[in-house]
């Protein structure tokens, strides 16, 4: 059966794209390897130098530990949360779900900036009534995150319920099961790849996130991202090129790798 | 009957913890940004008023307009051709494709930002190499200007342009195209005349979506801007924390939300959710 493959014309425009989606990637490589002090192409040496501060400089080592534990801590309050909701839906789809759901998904839809300034608001009003939980903390940054990612959990939760079918609840149901054993032991075993990829995609957006982190930080708590920011206002810190490559590459790695398994999967 | 009342309890029960949380930590405090707005410095729509008038307000109101507008056309163009080839390329080609979209996609703001600076700025790849060749011999300026903004959130919004395109071009009946090209239509002309319309729906939440996108957009402008050309999101960062003006931060943020809101119900009224996912 012929296929409709797109022309020479679509070939070489994509490729043309393509590099473009790349150039920035690979640019960093070379600066990353400049033995000078500023952002600069190496010029004849090259020195791992910047690699050795991101180890031998604490900032970066607090930082990277402090991005971790925001990360673990809102991922898995925004997981928790998402979880419940989400069966809460599927289970019993109550009246108003539409917008239910669609008030949850607020903070992925309103421009960034907005949710920003709003947990600016929120944090510095309860600086005045806890000092630990407040602006400039890690828990308040953890806690914004989960606001952040709860959405795009609550999302992909959804998604993976939605391929479920519902003749094993209505079956479990039907045999006296309670809600608790139809939730942990008929639907939760069956979106385990749900629940998993949404505590990684709300990890992942935590210890990425800036936009919102810059208005509730300021000397306390410096996450990865915070730091790098700092870093690139101001003197372009080459540590900063290094540090790029190193994410890039486990990027690229994780990607070979789903690949990989996606390929292996499909083939079996 | 004690079958409904415990659904209800057990719905409640599960979705109680997430809206309480956003209501205490989202809802709640969004008023309180919205009640800023009207009462700092002092009460009265004085920041609303100020909004109209005030000409730097104003030019930073215009240039995040056309930033977004040459944002969206450039990014929904190049999007359109990778995703060709990511839905109707060759196995291997739609792997390549799959790969120069993703990679970037799962790559932070500020990384991608700090590779067009490696790229754009005056000892950057560009010019060192132009200058080498003897092509030019000042630096030309790249970056901290409109132009490094376009590039930077162009590379960065691509990505989310592509997804509503291939759902498009993903639920394309292939028959049609073969019928197309059976009856001597060039391929040209079938692109154009075929496959073009019939993914309009695609492109249209394509060109959406990157557009509120890119009104709200922080990290890239303040980064390759360099804080030259500033779009709302940064003057809205500004207003808080350079000149403490916190009541014209907050009504810029009311009329971002406003105005995006208006643009997604157009969004939800032309495009079916579904297609754009």
């Amino acid at each position: 059966m012929p296929t409709y493959r797109p022309g020479p014309v679509s070939l070489v425009l994509a490729v043309l794209v393509a590099l473009f989606l790349l150039m920035p990637l690979l640019a960093v490589v070379p600066v990353s390897l400049t033995p000078s002090r500023m952002l600069a192409m190496p010029t004849g040496e090259l020195s791992l130098r910047h690699y050795r501060a991101l180890i031998e400089d604490p900032r970066w080592l607090d930082a990277i530990l402090l991005s971790l534990r925001i990360g673990v801590v809102s991922s898995a309050i925004s997981t928790i949360l998402a979880l419940c909701f989400s069966l809460g839906v599927w289970m019993f789809q109550p009246r108003f779900t539409a917008a239910l759901v669609g008030f949850v998904l607020l903070p992925m839809v309103v421009p960034p900036v907005v949710s920003a300034i709003t947990l600016y608001f929120l944090l510095t009003s309860v600086s005045g009534v806890s000092s630990f939980f407040g602006y400039d903390t890690w828990l308040g940054v953890a806690m914004a995150h989960s606001v952040m990612t709860v959405p795009f959990a609550t999302v992909l939760i959804l998604v993976s319920l939605s391929q479920l079918d519902r003749r094993i609840d209505l079956a479990a149901r039907g045999l006296g099961a309670s809600v608790w054993e139809r939730a942990t032991r008929v639907i939760m075993p069956n979106i385990k790849f749900g629940i998993v990829t949404a505590a990684l995609m709300s990890f992942v957006l935590s210890w990425e996130e800036i936009g919102v982190t810059l208005f509730i930080t300021s000397v306390n708590a410096i996450t990865l991202p915070r730091l790098m920011w700092m870093g690139l206002r101001d003197n372009i810190d080459p540590a900063i090129a290094a540090l790029s490559v190193i994410l890039i590459v486990i990027t690229v790695l994780v990607l070979a790798l789903r690949a990989v398994v996606v390929r292996l999967r499909g083939a079996g | 009957m004690r079958g409904i009342l415990s659904d209800r309890m057990g719905a409640a029960l599960l979705m109680a913890p997430l809206l309480l949380f956003l209501v205490l930590a989202y809802a709640w405090p969004f008023l309180g940004v919205v009640k800023w707005s009207f009462t700092l410095p002092q009460p009265g729509l004085g920041q609303y008023d100020a909004l109209l008038t005030d000409p730097l307000v104003q030019s930073v109101f215009v240039r995040t307009l056309r930033i977004a507008t040459v944002v969206t056309l450039v990014s929904v163009t190049a999007a359109y051709a990778i995703t060709v080839v990511w839905v109707r390329g060759t196995p291997a080609q739609r792997l390549v494709a799959e790969f120069c979209i993703l990679v970037p996609f799962w790559i932070s703001v500020l990384t991608r930002a700090f590779g067009w600076l490696a790229l754009l700025s005056n000892r950057g790849l560009i010019n060192t190499w132009l200058q080498s060749i003897g092509f030019i011999s000042e630096p030309l300026t790249l970056v901290r200007n409109e132009f490094g903004v376009v590039v930077g959130m162009t590379h960065f919004l691509i990505p989310f342009a592509v997804f509503p395109l291939a759902s498009a071009m993903r639920s394309l009946d292939e028959r049609v195209l073969l019928a197309a090209r059976g009856l001597g239509s060039s391929r040209m002309r079938t692109f154009w005349s075929v496959f073009v319309p019939m993914t309009s729906s695609g492109i249209i939440g394509s060109a959406l979506i990157t557009f509120v996108f890119s009104l709200g957009f922080f990290v890239t402008p303040a980064i390759l801007g360099g804080g030259r050309s500033v779009m709302v999101a940064e003057l809205i960062y500004l207003r808080i924390f350079q000149s403490p003006d916190w009541g014209l931060g907050a009504a810029i943020s009311v009329v971002l939300v406003l105005f995006v809101g208006v643009l997604m119900a157009l969004l939800f009224r032309y495009v079916r959710p579904r297609q754009m996912i």
